[in-house]
């Protein structure tokens, strides 16, 4: 007979394995799904995997890998705060949204100023966006005891209707012919966020890796880290502590808001460019699935980021050049959540055979 | 603006309709939520449910074949939520992000042939006389089946929890799974077959969506209904009737909302669209105040040492 046995302490062995361990299985079922739709396997997980980081036409890929992991990587940084704590900011994609809306509302307030301190103040509204949105379920959380997960997630569905708003009202481009959409900011010099766009590099790259130093810093030396893993290991451990809940939830639904907003802002000023009705692809959700997957630790987020932004453009060339459906990455990515949620079960328990003993 | 063309009849009824998606889905999350279970996958199997329903009824011509296919989606979807929760014991939370993100991938590549079909017509109620009724007809009896089942399933569900042994032992399980579990209850296949319940529920309100409500397939249409019926739980405080009562109250505000903005009036149309989202939220905040219905043992693991 099978019998889990729970450990005293979670393993730390299993907790870098499982990982690992669910991307494979996740190869392996992505592998089975491809095939299922009539794409060679085997093909499909090489074009994903290897053409965009050593196929003929990486030198292309390997910049978009940066431009696509920062987003991820700042987004999932902040998420991991409160998911260690348990605080369920779900609504990342929502503050992402609006911290590119007021980030590139500041920018193009300025339009066409040239002046060294656009883009650092396009910065300071970019986090200031996603902080106000992300204090929204914060506030009623302390105040009222609202689920943070549910009201987080419907801001989402309000931003995406702001966003609509926005990119045919209020911020259109008054040159645009009647299209909707703002401005281009890669053509306003001042309020780009590219450093070198042809290696893929913008501040938000930067930001990225500024966030997970911070990250690290703040988790394993200062007291408001340990504060928070203390919350999320011993709840009632933490209460006795004197660990202010309040204020915990404050910190980590706002830090996580404003590193969203920063995602959003860097994008719009920089890979996206404009402010349309389309600009979001998803990188709040798809962070939620990084956090994870880095066991929402900095260093592993920054690795699971990478892996990830991986599966984007793979999945781009694998859609480009093998007919694979969008939808289909889609799923491969929900899958590698499942497999590491279950493989978890290995951190946490032990597997035991157990000889039924006679009575 | 031209509000008198809104006819308060046609109103109510479509009310009903715009209601239906949320009160399935949300009846069944009450089920699960009452064992204990806290599944965040509701939008997830809700899409799934809409897209196996949508591709069914389209293929064989009959919708009530497609509504049954989208139960067994949705059920099907719950069912890696139970491996997960219930088997590997992992974080419900996390899980049920989990079973969204999976079920919105998966609805997008099972949907990509279906995009700009129509589906054969549910059939609606007709009764002679009665469904003819001026005022009261359409809004009392003219309606698909799945409207009354929907009715018909809050009822029910009331009822088991309420009066049976079956609610009393769901209910024990859902306050206190170690108690449960002493008293010699199986506390996870209790749990398996209400998370099943849930998935099916949730998969014909989805349904409800692609073959009734609009009735077309398109990504991402369940729009955030699934989250809405999560919310819709907690300020039901988890009581079947007060379900009908949010559900109906949705309804009203999403119709309303498309009759404003078919009639013209000032407010922008986006503006108009965030209402629903908006007023789920202030309705949570006023009546998250009291949590005292809530089940104890929900979202909690269940391990059972010996």
């Amino acid at each position: 007979m099978i019998v889990l046995e729970k450990r005293p302490q979670p393993s730390r062995n299993w907790s870098l394995a499982t990982p690992v361990l669910a991307v494979l299985a996740t190869m392996i079922f992505g592998g089975l799904l491809f095939a299922a739709l009539g794409k060679n396997p085997v093909e499909a997980i090489r074009t994903i995997f290897w053409d965009p980081l050593f196929g003929e036409f990486a030198f292309y890929y390997r910049p978009q890998l940066l431009v696509k992991g920062a987003p991820l990587v700042l987004i999932a940084i902040g998420l991991s705060l409160g998911f260690k704590a348990g605080i369920w900011n779900i609504g990342a994609e929502g503050q992402y949204i609006m911290g590119a809306i007021t980030g590139a509302a500041v920018g193009l307030a300025f339009y066409p100023l040239d002046a060294w301190y656009v883009f650092p103040l396009m910065v300071l509204g970019g986090a200031l966006g996603g902080w106000v949105w992300a204090m929204i379920p914060a506030i009623l959380k302390v105040r009222f005891g609202t689920n943070e997960i549910l009201v987080s997630l419907m801001l989402v569905y309000v931003a995406e209707q702001m966003l609509a708003s926005m990119s045919l009202g209020l911020l259109r481009n008054p040159e645009g012919h009647g299209f909707p959409g703002s401005r281009n900011l890669n053509d306003y010099a001042a309020a780009n966020s590219w450093i070198h766009q042809n290696a893929g590099l913008h501040w938000g790259v930067a930001a990225a890796l500024i966030a997970v130093i911070f990250a690290y810093v703040l988790l394993n030396r200062h007291m408001l880290g340990f504060h928070i893993r203390l919350t999320g290991e011993a709840p009632r451990a933490a209460r006795f502590a004197g660990v202010n809940p309040a204020r915990l939830i404050l910190f980590c639904l706002g830090i996580s808001g404003a590193l969203a907003g920063l995602a959003g802002l860097f994008e719009v000023a920089g890979p996206a460019g404009q402010i349309t009705i389309d600009f979001n692809i998803g990188y709040g959700f798809t962070a939620i699935i990084v956090a994870f997957l880095g066991r929402l630790h900095p260093v592993g987020i920054l690795l699971a980021g990478g892996l990830m932004a991986l599966t984007y453009i793979g999945g781009e060339i694998a859609q480009s050049q093998l007919g694979l459906p969008a939808a289909a990455i889609q799923v491969f990515q929900g899958m590698l959540l499942f497999f590491l949620l279950a493989l978890d079960l290995l951190t946490n328990f032990r597997i035991r055979l157990h000889k039924k003993e006679a009575a | 603006m031209d509000l008198s063309s809104i006819n308060p009849v046609l109103l109510v009824a479509s009310l009903m309709v715009a209601a239906t998606p949320i009160l399935l889905a949300a009846i069944g999350e009450l089920v699960v939520e009452k064992a204990g279970v806290l599944n965040l996958g509701v939008e997830g199997m809700m899409i799934t449910g809409a897209i196996c329903g949508f591709a069914i009824a389209v293929e064989t011509g009959s919708p009530w074949l497609g509504f049954a296919g989208a139960a067994i989606g949705g059920a099907a979807l719950s069912l890696l939520f139970v491996l997960l929760t219930q088997v590997a014991l992992a974080n419900q939370v996390a899980s049920g992000l989990a079973l969204t993100l999976f079920g919105l991938g998966l609805s997008a590549l099972l949907g990509q042939g279906y995009v700009g079909i129509k589906p054969p017509p549910t059939p609606r109620l007709d009764i002679p006389f009665l469904s003819d009724l001026p005022g009261l007809g359409p809004v009392l009896f003219g309606h698909d089946l799945i409207l009354y089942l929907g009715i018909a399933l809050v009822a029910a569900v009331w009822a088991m929890l309420k009066y049976s042994r079956a609610g009393l032992i769901l209910r024990a399980v859902g306050e206190s799974h170690d108690a449960a579990h002493a008293l010699g209850y199986k506390v996870v296949r209790i749990r398996i077959m209400a998370i099943l319940f849930g998935g099916a529920c949730a998969g014909l309100g989805g349904a409800y969506i692609s073959l009734v409500r609009v009735p077309q397939w398109t990504e991402g249409m369940t729009a955030g209904v699934g989250w809405i019926a999560l919310a819709l739980v907690v300020f039901a405080s988890w009581k079947p009737w007060r379900v009908l009562l949010g559900a109906y109250l949705f309804g009203g505000i999403t119709v309303l909302q498309l009759n404003l903005q078919a009639a013209g009036v000032a407010i922008p149309v986006e503006y108009l669209a965030m209402s629903p989202y908006l007023i789920t939220i202030l309705v949570l905040v006023i009546l998250s105040k009291d949590k005292s219905n809530a089940p104890a043992s929900l979202g909690k693991i269940f391990h059972a040492s010996h």
